[in-house]
């Protein structure tokens, strides 16, 4: 396979400097976040961690847009085998973490199999809609629902896994949609699951573990326990509020580093960024990835096949659906769920699997002129 | 619909979703943030007071008359949401459950704001409590600074003492800054001079981490120390008071005859300040005020009698300077003067013989004085009293006054609707009827009389720097001269009324009283009956530097029971004097001596 100078011209050189600069706010924070306690010992090493699987993710990412996502087509049955069997290890020898059991413990390093099934997933039910051909529109046969929506949702919810459930079932909805299902189902879906909740809300609500239930009560009413259920909230618009309009100034916020946040560089890293960038910086933030979305769904609408627009609606919709779960968690809007600001909050996973979707949708935008061979 | 338009769509829905985004981040960032601002300080920060030391005060010769002393309390954060269990907690600190649940339960505790538990533990319990500390997270002590009073139950009435704040303490602008466990003065000098004494609390304000861990120093403003108060008291000179009072009630009030300064200022039986320290009981406070004997009544400014014969004093002023009398008038006394219906007897049945204003002052001849009073009119004599200070608050300011009473013609028209009988003159001649004064006032008349017929404003500092003068009757040299000689020959001449006072340290003048109790001629007897003893004196008498009263409660007679008080008093006054201008010599010799080595050295 050679390396042209049009697929040089062509590629997608923005949304890669995009999710390059988020990363590396991503690192300016984590540091910011991480920082020790006076006579606390010496800076943390998350950020610098941080940096080393950014460049490996690079690579990974360039390495993704070498090759046709029509690779990805064919192979995306047996890849996504392998994700299930990957999600049923877990469970049988995860190692838990925080009443969950998500990770996978490989000797050097520990990964969540969940951050790469997603992505496969995207690519599988991408792949099995566009197989389905434009005249049978309408409906999904029941083997697709069983094998892509009710299989991977009892295996997260079985870890638990709340956060990818969510997005599993916001993926699946978007890409029934944008393959054309018709409206009447999708309705009538709406309608049935509506009048559900309350015969199965019990039940759902008993199958939940301490601490899910326990963000659920806090998101409704934060004020029930400022110091223990509704703290999370609290402290997070605390630190988000306090930014005012122009922020405290990098290095210069408190809630994190004085550990009034949790989380801090993870799943509440938008708030510490909150307080030292202010109301100014926040919405040049969104502004970013506003750019970063758009342009996915632009990939989308301007993919040479199916199964390429659908693979970056369905990337562009992941990207979206963790972002507002994150920031509205962070904004005191939904309830808490483990989820991450997808570039920004620490990990290298979550790092490493962003940038290869990133690079399935560069690769999308890149071949958008090219035939199939 | 096709897939651009649904693209498009999905476009919309995002910019959407970012409106509602951006929306709830002008909320809480613009709209609220500073709100959140001040939440997120609260967070950090913690501000801790330091209190203040309290000022010292001392006596005029230095002596220091209160200590300050660490005193410790133990306070609980209490979260009612988590109880806690208040039996272990009541065997921890020493206290009962029920008194524990009591103070958990109040209602007007907020949250946030610690509970005390107890106050004034010693250092024993102190020590006992922190190595268990640990077991009750929430309990911690504070250290205040509490007072002691040496001298306990001596000057008390002055010295005063502290006791957390009252409620309408708190609500007054004086106190508005104060934390609510401060200890404020609440009597004599330690209220009157509070806001010098003291000081400024200082403040720290800590960073602190979420689990409480102090981070770093970010403010510390040092306390002010209160100002120290030189009284213008002699603490040596109250102490041979209190002893030379034994068990008698009554008071005595000194004072520097050229400036106002009060020298001494004592009322019997007095409390002892040291109960208030750690707050005191209901019980005891009860047991104070109902006490039969009134220790809590300052008797020196709230003992209100008539004068007896001390106030022959400014009847001989008056009958001087308004003429009625030369020192040569003479007088017969037989033992009493018929006056229409009714005699007035001399206190000696006998009778006094040919008296002139000398001998009239020194023996205390009643006969005189009715006619001195007759000549006079009740007016005159009303004139000079009150030109001399009697009959109105003295402006101390230490306590609620009582402000005597001095008739007049005027008086008794207005007050009683009824014409003045010369009879009531007489009476009011020899201080008695209806003249009433308090012993601060007469202490303070007598210091007017020496010093020329000025009035000064009493004042509990040392050397004043402006010496107030509430008023001053021009009264010749001669008439001074004259009373001076008398008041010197009641002590020191053969036939005074009071010849026990006679000093062989300083050379003291004084004039006895007796104040008449109701009842006595009627038959009565017992110790309810007998008559209150006046009397004052000035010393040296010639030149006099102090003026005093004593008034003991039914002691008798003045010269008896009143005359050896004032000895014992002066006395000390110049022999703490004497002392102290010995001390002073001698460090201005080491000064002279170590300035000459200096010299040497050069």
């Amino acid at each position: 396979m050679q390396i042209d100078r049009r697929r040089i011209k062509n590629f997608d050189w923005i949304t890669l400097l995009i999710i390059i600069v988020l990363t590396l706010i991503g690192v300016m924070t984590i540091y910011s976040a991480t920082r020790p306690l006076i006579g606390m010992g010496g800076q943390s090493d998350f950020y610098m961690k941080q940096l080393i699987w950014l460049a490996l993710s690079i690579v990974a990412l360039f390495v993704i847009t070498l090759f046709d996502y029509i690779w990805l087509y064919r192979l995306s049955y047996p890849l996504y085998g392998v994700g299930i069997v990957l999600l049923l290890v877990v469970l049988v020898m995860g190692k838990t973490s925080m009443g969950a059991q998500r990770w996978l413990n490989l000797g050097l390093l520990s990964f969540q199999p969940s951050e790469f099934f997603r992505i496969l997933f995207i690519i599988a039910f991408s792949s099995y809609l566009s197989t389905l051909g434009q005249d049978s529109t309408g409906r999904i046969p029941l083997k697709g629902v069983i094998v892509f929506g009710l299989l991977p949702l009892i295996l997260l919810i079985k870890q638990p896994d709340l956060g990818t459930a969510i997005l599993l079932l916001a993926l699946f909805s978007v890409l029934a949609i944008s393959k054309g299902i018709s409206r009447k189902i999708i309705v009538l879906a709406l309608l049935f699951g509506l009048i559900a909740i309350p015969f199965v809300g019990h039940i759902f609500w008993d199958g939940l573990k301490d601490y899910q239930k326990n963000r659920l009560i806090a998101f409704m009413d934060p004020e029930v326990d400022p110091a223990g259920i509704g703290y999370h909230i609290n402290q997070s618009k605390i630190a988000i509020g306090s930014g005012e309009l122009i922020g405290k100034g990098y290095l210069n916020g408190t809630q994190g580093p004085l550990r009034f946040l949790p989380e801090k560089h993870t799943d509440f890293i938008f708030a510490v960024f909150s307080e030292e960038w202010g109301f100014a910086g926040c919405l040049s933030l969104l502004g970013i990835y506003l750019v970063l979305f758009l342009r996915g769904l632009d990939t989308a609408a301007k993919a040479k096949d199916e199964v390429g627009r659908l693979m970056a609606i369905g990337i562009t919709a992941m990207f979206f659906v963790y972002f507002v779960v994150n920031i509205g968690m962070t904004l005191g809007m939904m309830p808490v769920v483990g989820i991450t600001l997808p570039f920004i909050s620490y990990g290298g996973t979550s790092l490493l699997s962003n940038f290869i979707a990133a690079g399935i949708l560069i690769s999308i935008r890149t071949r958008r002129f090219e035939l199939f061979y | 619909m096709d897939t651009r338009k649904k693209i498009q769509l999905g476009s919309f829905i995002i910019a959407g979703i970012f409106a509602v985004l951006c929306l709830r981040l002008m909320q809480l960032q613009v709209l609220e943030g500073d709100k959140y601002r001040k939440l997120s300080e609260g967070n950090r920060l913690k501000i801790v007071s330091t209190p203040a030391p309290r000022g010292i005060i001392v006596d005029r010769n230095g002596v220091p008359l209160v200590n300050n002393i660490p005193m410790y309390s133990v306070y609980i954060m209490y979260d009612p949401a988590k109880g806690v269990d208040t039996e272990t907690l009541a065997s921890f600190v020493g206290l009962e459950k029920q008194e524990i649940e009591a103070k958990l339960s109040r209602k007007d505790n907020s949250p946030f704001v610690p509970v005390e538990l107890k106050h004034g533990l010693s250092f024993q319990e102190v020590a006992r409590l922190e190595a268990r500390r640990s077991d009750f997270p929430g309990l911690f002590i504070q250290t205040d600074v509490g007072r002691e009073y040496p001298f306990g139950k001596v000057g008390a009435h002055i010295i005063g003492y502290l006791g957390k704040m009252t409620p309408t303490q708190s609500e007054s602008p004086e106190f508005h800054n104060l934390p609510p466990d401060t200890l404020v003065g609440q009597w004599g000098v330690e209220s009157l001079y509070d806001s010098q004494l003291r000081g400024v609390a200082g403040g720290k304000v800590i960073e602190v981490d979420a689990l409480g861990r102090e981070q770093r120093l970010l403010r510390d403003k040092p306390a002010e120390r209160g100002k120290d108060i030189t009284l213008s008291i002699d603490i040596g000179m109250q102490k041979a008071v209190e002893d030379a009072f034994g068990e008698k009630a009554g008071a005595l009030v000194a004072f520097k005859v050229d400036t106002g300064e009060v020298l001494a200022l004592e009322s019997l039986p007095s409390f002892d300040p040291n109960q208030f320290i750690h707050g005191i009981s209901s019980e005891d406070w009860n047991s104070l005020i109902g006490d039969k004997h009134k220790p809590m009544m300052n008797r020196a400014l709230q003992s209100q009698y008539p004068p007896g014969s001390t106030f022959k004093i400014i009847t001989a002023v008056a009958g001087l300077e308004e003429g009625v009398i030369t020192p040569d008038s003479k007088v017969n006394c037989t033992g009493g003067i018929s006056y229409g219906k009714w005699t007035f007897g001399c206190w000696r049945h006998g009778g006094h013989g040919l008296v002139s204003l000398h001998k009239a002052i020194r023996e205390s001849c009643d006969v005189y004085f009715y006619e001195v009073g007759r000549r006079l009119g009740i007016d005159n004599i009303y004139k000079y009293a009150t030109a001399l200070g009697l009959g109105s608050d003295t402006g101390l300011g230490l306590q609620q006054e009582r402000q005597g009473l001095i008739p007049s013609t005027e008086w008794k028209r207005s007050k009683r609707g009824q014409e003045w009988y010369l009879g009531e003159t007489l009476n009011a001649a020899i201080g008695q009827g209806y003249v009433a004064v308090t012993p601060i006032q007469l202490a303070l008349m007598t210091a007017a009389v020496s010093n020329g017929g000025r009035v000064l404003k009493p004042t509990l500092i040392k050397d004043p720097k402006d010496i107030q003068q509430r008023s001053k009757i021009d009264l010749k040299p001669e008439t001074l001269q004259l009373v001076r000689e008398g008041l010197s020959a009641v002590v020191n001449e053969e036939g005074g009324t009071a010849g026990v006072a006679k000093s062989t340290i300083v050379k003291i003048g004084g004039k006895t009283g007796t104040a008449q109790v109701v009842g006595k001629n009627k038959g009565l007897s017992g110790e309810k009956y007998i008559d209150h003893a006046w009397f004052v004196a000035v010393a040296p008498v010639e030149k006099p530097e102090v003026a005093l009263s004593v008034f003991v409660e039914h002691g008798g007679h003045g010269g008896s029971a009143a005359a050896p008080i004032a000895k014992k008093a002066i006395e000390a006054y110049f022999m703490n004097k004497g002392l102290g201008k010995e001390k002073m010599d001698t460090a201005k010799v080491k000064a002279a001596v170590s300035k000459e080595s200096d010299n040497a050295d050069r």
